[in-house]
């Protein structure tokens, strides 16, 4: 059967939705707070940021990726105390590490609907319940029957993406070092940061091998931590603020699970993602049009293989970019101004504080000693996870 | 118990205000100096192979690598399924692919599933099948060959376990070796 059309009608919303508060824990490999007290203080700081008692939240959206870490199945419900949702409409999302801007998004369905006026959107993850290495759940991401007998570890996917990757770009490790080195020294300016060190190349090219090209200063680490963010409609926003941010476009993607199907050296899920998100937010010329962007950094080359994605750089240019410093914090186009995952800590899907949150500080000109140098009207954040399948991506920008 | 003092600071509001959370050591856990409870789940799966897999499970038995053919978008899907998720219809046909193919990408690994050290590290590899699309593939570990030596492009060929000892298991294949020149 053809089924009839109506063209114009997609990205219909029934308000505009802006962002008015954010809050982060610190990011630790261990910390002594359960998930639930994480997540209490992450949405109590994004509550008072935004001038708001619990009682103004209408919906709560929770967001935190896989329950083997926790060691808790229904880890949405176990999570709801904490971060306000009882007695509320309440829901959890989960994509994996995609979750830090998945979770974003909902919160954007339950304002642009109509169905809410303020959504606390929080995220938790801790992930060193998983004792003595959370790399011990990690494992149950493979395939059971295809994949699980040979024995993988969760940085092979990585480790052969970043080898196709370099290999079809022609691009040599020194170059993606630099985004580790980059990352790392901006997220000492960062107070969650976990990982947040002047390192150098040579570090990174000397350090312990895990899966080569994989090597321990490519990754990001496992923490614990938690964030939070308000996402309101513009009447309520108008109220609380002359600086909102607003959501401009939203955009998610995920690519075939036979990922040995796949040519991984480009993240089609990432530029699908992108392409929804920049026709929401009428962006045609994003490398132009953006100011500021936090793609999804938990290993060196992602950020550089995410920009690719997200149209900030041509296909196998990202690097050249970083070397002549134009993704600095002082450059034309800053990239992860907060340290990103590399350098703040990588709580999977609580990494919306330094994606979705970062952004936002940015764009209200709150982010303190990590303030980039330029003017910014338009930022976008990014997220990627699952069995590196899916890609999340939210423009945001101080212009309605 | 500086931290529950900071609960009622006032927020500047020009900068994400405080930034809150307590760190500890994994030591701190292993002498008793914070409160936990140890727990270690006992959960045995066990996974069915499903229609496609199992059928492809009892060919390497025989030695063979088995595929499915869509006769809408044309490509021969490997591993094999029971409906083309491109189309989403079901398949047309069985076929075999043969057992070589090309190393797309490749990794040597330090690092057991808990990431611990292994003592030799194993070279693991993207390798498309001769004989299916391109590009469509399996995971599955090299032999016969020096980490230094491997390259993207390199052909290789599959070693089976001798035919008694094998059970229907990805692991029926124990290596993929060199076969340049074969």
């Amino acid at each position: 059967m053809n089924v009839e059309r109506i063209k114009g009608l997609k990205f219909h919303k029934k308000q505009d939705v802006a962002i008015v508060g954010a809050g982060i824990t610190t990011f630790k490999r261990r910390l002594n707070e359960t998930g639930k007290e994480l997540s209490y203080y992450a949405a109590k700081q994004a509550l008072d940021e935004a001038g708001l008692s619990i009682k103004d939240v209408d919906m709560v959206v929770m967001g935190s990726a896989p329950d083997a870490f926790d060691g808790v199945h229904m880890k949405g419900e176990y999570l709801l105390d904490g971060s306000g949702g009882s007695d509320k409409p309440y829901m959890r999302v989960f994509v994996g590490g995609g979750t830090g801007v998945f979770a974003p998004i909902a919160g954007y369905w339950h304002v642009a609907s109509g169905l809410a006026d303020v959504c606390l959107v929080v995220c938790e993850e801790k992930m060193s319940s998983c004792y003595p290495h959370p790399q011990s759940a990690f494992k149950y991401i493979w395939d059971p029957i295809l994949e699980r007998p040979l024995k993988p570890n969760l940085i092979w996917i990585f480790a052969l993406e970043m080898r196709r990757y370099m290999y079809v770009n022609n691009i040599k490790h020194e170059d993606i070092a630099l985004v580790s080195v980059k990352n790392k020294a901006n997220a000492l300016d960062h107070p969650s940061a976990q990982l947040a060190a002047r390192i150098t190349v040579e570090d990174v090219l000397n350090s312990e091998p895990m899966a080569l090209p994989v090597r321990r200063l490519d990754v990001s680490p496992p923490s614990d931590g938690a964030s939070a963010i308000m996402m309101v409609a513009s009447h309520i926003a108008r109220q609380l603020t002359d600086e909102p941010v607003w959501v401009n476009g939203v955009g998610w993607a995920l690519d075939t699970t036979w990922w040995t199907n796949r040519d991984l050296y480009f993240p089609r899920y990432v530029a699908e993602a992108a392409r929804m998100a920049y026709k929401m937010a009428h962006i045609t010329n994003p490398r132009k049009e953006v100011d500021v962007a936090e793609p999804y950094d938990p290993f060196d080359y992602k950020e550089l293989h995410h920009m690719e994605g997200l149209g900030l750089a041509k296909k196998g240019e990202a690097h050249i970019l970083t070397r002549e410093g134009i993704t600095a914090r002082d450059g034309d186009l800053p990239i992860c101004p907060s340290g990103g995952l590399l350098g703040v800590g990588n709580p999977i899907a609580a990494t919306m504080g330094v994606k979705v949150a970062e952004i936002y500080w940015q764009l209200a000109y709150r982010a303190g000693k990590r303030q980039v140098a330029k003017e910014v009207t338009t930022g976008i954040a990014q997220a990627w996870g699952d069995l590196m399948q899916i890609g999340t991506v939210m423009v945001l920008s101080n212009k309605r | 118990m500086k931290m529950d003092m900071d609960m009622d600071v006032n927020i500047k509001k020009n900068y994400p205000s405080y930034v809150r959370g307590r760190e500890i050591k994994a030591e701190d856990i292993e002498e008793g100096r914070v409160s936990y409870n140890l727990h270690k789940p006992n959960i045995i799966y066990s996974f069915t192979a499903g229609q496609a897999i199992s059928k492809f499970l009892n060919g390497l038995k025989e030695g063979k690598l088995l595929a499915t053919e869509c006769y809408s978008c044309n490509r021969t899907l490997f591993p094999p399924r029971i409906f083309c998720e491109v189309c989403f219809r079901p398949i047309d046909k069985w076929c075999e692919v043969k057992d070589s193919g090309v190393v797309e990408t490749f990794s040597i690994s330090y690092i057991d599933p808990d990431a611990k050290p292994l003592e030799k590290p194993i070279i693991v590899a993207v390798i498309s099948i001769d004989g299916a699309s391109p590009k469509m593939g399996i995971m599955h570990i090299l032999g016969e060959v020096e980490p230094e030596d491997v390259y993207i492009g390199m052909r290789v060929r599959a070693v089976w376990k001798p035919e008694s000892e094998r059970e229907g298991s990805i692991t029926d294949i124990m290596y993929w070796k060199p076969a340049e020149g074969d």
